[in-house]
């Protein structure tokens, strides 16, 4: 048990200090390089919490591609930040108030059985033990099984978010050429090549 | 204290050994693979290749080292120290980082754990920040251009190598590699009447997704014909061009490791890890470690004829491959395959 508690206090206390570092970096691109320490330190508590594919996902999806495309806008920008920063006092009792509400709702949600110890026992479907199904499992028996439906509903929501975005963004353009890869795999001699006899001394 | 010794002290020993012997053996056969690579590309051109360090050429991995370690490592004026010199750390630590999961014979595993397929995914689709931070820390043009191209193709192509993997995971029913290589030991071959042999394997019953899976593989460690990230016609050495000395080495042996990885992971999910080809009494009496080096030595193999004779992708091109031919592809594989199973009751 030791070993544990002390690996979650290096990870959670890391994640803490680079979260932090995340608004403390001067430079944009260590704000996006210690975020991606502050998911990596979060898959590491998921760990430890026996969530291992919620800790993988974490990887793959937060830091493998949506962090990239961070670095990516941040790397391209060009932002005066100590124009930015200008106001920051102004703004700062908003931040705190969204901040301390953030914090109490976790603390509803995370807390709530310690509150009302009746809760635990409306869950409609617990977590099954470890030992009996693996907890990839276990989430796809909730998200592929029981709640099918409704997971399906979100990709299509998701779907039409991205078909608009491709929607607004599209433009065709009328003149530039545009390479046709059917076009050019159907091209045959007869199309493409044109015979000419050429008699001498008169040109084309 | 005794408990203390046998729980966790001998663990972390025995851990600790397993990670060095692991990590020796893939640094030797690293040097042997880049041997490998020069020697194939020069006898495609009908060259020697290089043959002066030892017989045949043989210690010519051990001479670069050598030269690498010893040269000075020159930092630009203008580059962000810090992050320079991170970066080919980066890129090294995760290359080597997957390996702990890697199963080289049943049982030969550092850390057999239950998502292992997905440890992998996520570590690769980590390594575009070796590239990256390079590209951007160096404060110069041509690497700036090459990282943008490579995190470019790199999360284009993950996209497809994520669907190539449900395919076979959905063939399986397990995120672990141990059980990904014992599934394959029934399959078509044994309804055809010669069991447990090499038509087995995934390779061919999922034969689109493993053209899929190695020509995506060739994109995601920037190999020939996809290394536009350092295509020396237009961007001198893309993303390395600052880099000299031991951090330009750590790079190679980044990328280098990043391919073994790839050849592994072929090996594991389409030619059936470390189990034999034909169910012979004496091919089943060589152990399973010689079977999966001899299989990933093949897959290098064809990732170095590849990068000998297919000549560079326009990076267009390579952008209408990935997401206009290969993610239409594996994403109806994964349907069918989905639908395949579930008819013939096989999940």
């Amino acid at each position: 048990m030791g070993l544990q508690v002390l690996f979650f206090y290096l990870f959670a206390f890391i994640a803490v200090a680079s979260a932090f570092m995340v608004i403390a970096a001067r430079n944009p691109v260590y704000s996006v390089l210690f975020l991606i320490l502050t998911f990596f330190n979060s898959a590491g508590l998921f760990l430890l919490a026996g969530a291992e594919f919620l800790a993988m996902i974490l990887l793959v999806v937060y830091v493998g591609a949506v962090a990239v495309l961070f670095l990516f806008v941040v790397m391209m920008l060009d932002i005066d930040f100590a124009e930015l920063r200008a106001g920051v006092l102004e703004y700062a009792p908003v931040g705190a108030l969204i901040g301390l509400i953030l914090a109490a709702e976790l603390i509803i949600v995370v807390g709530g059985a310690t509150f009302s110890p009746e809760i635990a026992k409306g869950i409609s479907m617990p977590i099954p033990a470890i030992a009996d199904r693996t907890n990839t499992a276990a989430l796809g028996d909730v998200l592929y099984t029981h709640y099918v439906y409704f997971f399906q509903i979100a990709g299509l929501v998701l779907l039409v978010a991205m078909i608009g975005a491709i929607v607004l963004t599209l433009r065709h353009r009328t003149n530039i050429k545009r390479q046709s890869i059917p076009q050019q795999v159907a091209r045959t001699p007869e199309t493409a090549v044109e015979v000419v006899t050429v008699k001498p001394g008169q040109g084309i | 204290m005794d408990a203390f010794i046998s729980t966790y002290v001998w663990p972390a020993i025995i851990m600790v050994a397993q990670s060095l012997l692991l990590l020796v053996a893939l640094l030797l056969f690293i040097a042997y693979i880049l041997l490998a690579d020069r020697k194939i590309w020069a006898a495609v051109q009908l060259r020697r290749g290089p043959n002066v360090v030892g017989p045949w050429g043989l210690f010519q991995s051990f001479a670069d080292l050598l030269k690498f370690v010893f040269k000075e490592p020159v930092i630009p004026a203008g580059a962000n120290k810090a992050i320079f010199l991170l970066a080919p750390l980066v890129s090294v630590t995760l290359a080597l980082a997957a390996w702990a999961v890697i199963p080289l014979n049943a049982g030969w595993v550092i850390a057999n754990i239950n998502v292992g397929i997905l440890f992998v995914f996520a570590i690769s689709s980590l390594e575009v920040y070796g590239i990256i931070m390079g590209g951007w820390a160096s404060n110069s043009k041509y690497p700036f251009l090459g990282a943008l191209r490579s995190a470019a193709q790199m999360v284009s192509y993950e996209v497809s190598i994520g669907f190539v993997i449900v395919t076979v995971l959905l063939c399986v029913g397990s995120l672990n590699l141990t059980d990904i290589v014992n599934a394959q030991s029934n399959g078509i071959g044994t309804n055809l009447g010669l069991p447990a042999s090499f038509l087995d394997w995934h390779w061919l019953a999922l034969f689109p997704m493993f053209v899929v899976f190695f020509i995506s593989a060739l994109a995601e460690t920037n190999r020939p014909p996809f290394d536009l990230p350092e295509a020396e016609s237009e961007l001198v050495a893309g993303f390395m061009v600052e880099y000299g000395s031991t951090p330009y080495m750590m790079f190679m042996l980044g990328e280098y490791a990043a391919i073994c990885l790839m050849c592994a992971l072929t090996t594991i999910l389409f030619l059936g890890g470390w189990l034999p080809p034909v169910d012979v009494w004496f091919l089943n009496w060589v152990p399973g470690i010689i079977w999966f080096v001899l299989k990933a030595s093949f897959v290098f193999f064809m990732f170095a004829m590849v990068k000998a004779f297919v000549p560079r992708y326009r990076y267009d091109q390579l952008m209408r491959l990935g997401w206009k031919v290969f993610l239409p592809i594996s994403l109806a594989m994964v349907v069918i395959t989905a639908f395949v199973l579930k008819l013939t009751g096989a999940a």
